[in-house]
């Protein structure tokens, strides 16, 4: 239970200023802000031959760009902020195993992903007034693909912590591998938005936990290499 | 020295073979093979259709050059010997050259069968673009560290990575293109259909020679690394 430890670590630090908690629910309103200006006026359209409005075709859409996004800026800082002072050193004399920093920065990217998520629907569903049909399957669809994204993200950006341009590299190499995580996300959360089912979006929710599974897996695997020297 | 000369012919009759198979391939392909899938009712020249003889090879060595690059990374980080590391770049340069090609020729193809470049819910598109892009990150790793020990580290972690999420991705974009029907002819579901007899053979000998160009690629990109270690080597002396 030693990732527990690092966890807690980096959440006290992180709770004493919420500096990154700050500026990503920040990041994530001005997103949704920014759509509801571009798209405000028409997104109450009806498309009669689709049966839907407009908002309905775009929600998903705008919903995970907003979280990927705000979700990428504490992704870059969760190691960037170990590498000042030499803590990472401290961290790998820590007398753990090297995957229990992997999954104590899992843990600690993870709440503070969940709370800018927790922050931004409701601020969707003022914005757009829209109305969420399937709350609790919308819950689990986000859950999943947030997780998948954590899984990916905190170990690349433990590997590109090490290279020169790191704030620029790591969207860079992050998305092209999450492609089937956010596909996924994205059409299973439009179908729980216009109430649909589990049933409906069977083949993407086993996507997104075979894909949590297989990043956790490998990632634990493969974490020690890039942090060792 | 003995063994090395040796594998120094054997390398320039590889490359002698190499061009001779791709020269021989291009006349086949222009002059005597057949037009290999029933065009129907294509908009444009059927015989633009040859060009299936070139793409499909390509994509299957730039697939094959990826399988490479997460083979090499996995044994290099297994025994940090260097040569896997160069094997690896090599092999993700290749395959990234491949892979744009693969792009290009298929869309040439695809605005002689659909009319249109790029259909942007086609699968099959879909998954050698998400596989470029990783490539393509893959390269950009690299450039971005300097220590050479390091770069092979980090750069093997992603070239793992990378590779599995290709499956994850091709079942990922087959169920988000469920939503959008397979309008165009060659439906991924429905094709593959209809080649056999002599366009097999023809479509055989140019996996070949695309094969082996792969291969040839790869070793003329390694050896260009160990010269380029061995300049190092030297400089460093003479500085001594």
């Amino acid at each position: 239970m030693k990732f527990l430890e690092i966890a807690k670590k980096d959440l006290k630090a992180e709770f004493r200023t919420k500096q990154m908690l700050n500026s990503m629910v920040i990041f994530a309103l001005l997103v949704i802000v920014i759509f509801s200006f571009a798209f405000g006026n028409e997104a109450t359209i009806f498309v009669s031959n689709l049966n839907k409005k407009i908002v309905d075709l775009l929600a998903p859409g705008m919903l995970w760009i907003a979280f990927t996004f705000a979700g990428m800026l504490g992704l870059s800082r969760s190691f960037a902020g170990e590498k000042e002072e030499g803590c990472l050193e401290g961290l790998k004399l820590c007398p753990a195993d090297r995957s229990a920093i992997y999954n104590g920065k899992v843990l600690s990217n993870a709440v503070l992903m969940f709370l800018m998520e927790m922050a931004t629907l409701p601020i969707f569903v003022v914005l757009f007034s829209y109305d969420i049909k399937n709350i609790p399957g919308l819950i689990v669809v986000i859950i999943l693909g947030t997780l998948g994204f954590i899984f990916v993200g905190t170990l690349l950006s433990a590997l590109t912590v090490n290279t020169r341009t790191r704030e620029i590299l790591l969207p860079v190499i992050l998305f092209p591998v999450l492609i089937p995580v956010i596909l996924s996300a994205v059409t299973a959360s439009g179908t729980m938005l216009a109430n649909g089912d589990f049933s409906d979006v069977a083949g993407e929710m086993q996507i997104l936990v075979v894909y949590d599974i297989i990043f956790f897996v490998v990632a634990q695997m493969v974490f020690e290499y890039t942090i060792e020297d | 020295m003995r063994t090395n000369s040796v594998n120094n012919m054997l390398k320039k009759i590889i490359y002698a073979i190499t061009t001779v198979l791709i020269l021989i391939s291009v006349y086949l392909v222009f002059f005597i093979a057949p037009i290999p899938i029933d065009p129907g009712s294509a908009a444009g020249d059927p015989n633009n259709f040859k060009i299936f003889y070139f793409h499909l090879p390509i994509a299957i060595s730039a697939y094959l050059c990826f399988a490479v690059v997460f083979v090499s990374s996995i044994l290099y980080l297994r025994g940090k010997k260097q040569k896997w590391d160069m094997l690896s770049l090599s092999a993700a340069e290749v395959g990234v050259v491949f892979a744009f090609l693969t792009l290009v020729s298929g869309s040439i193809w695809g605005k002689s069968a659909w009319n249109a470049y790029w259909v942007s819910w086609d699968v099959r598109l879909n998954t050698s673009l998400i596989l470029f892009l990783i490539y393509l990150s893959y390269l950009m790793i690299r450039q971005a560290v300097e220590e050479p020990e390091k770069r092979a580290r980090l750069s093997a972690v992603f070239g793992i990575i990378g590779f599995i999420s290709v499956p994850i991705s091709f079942l990922s974009v087959r169920f988000y293109s469920k939503m959008h029907p397979c309008v165009v002819p060659p439906c991924p579901s429905g094709g593959g259909g209809g080649i056999g007899g002599v366009v097999l053979y023809y479509l055989l000998f140019n996996f070949a020679a695309y094969f082996l160009l792969a291969a040839t690629l790869m070793m003329l990109r390694m050896d260009n690394e160990r010269l380029k270690e061995k300049a190092n080597e030297l400089k460093r002396k003479s500085n001594l």
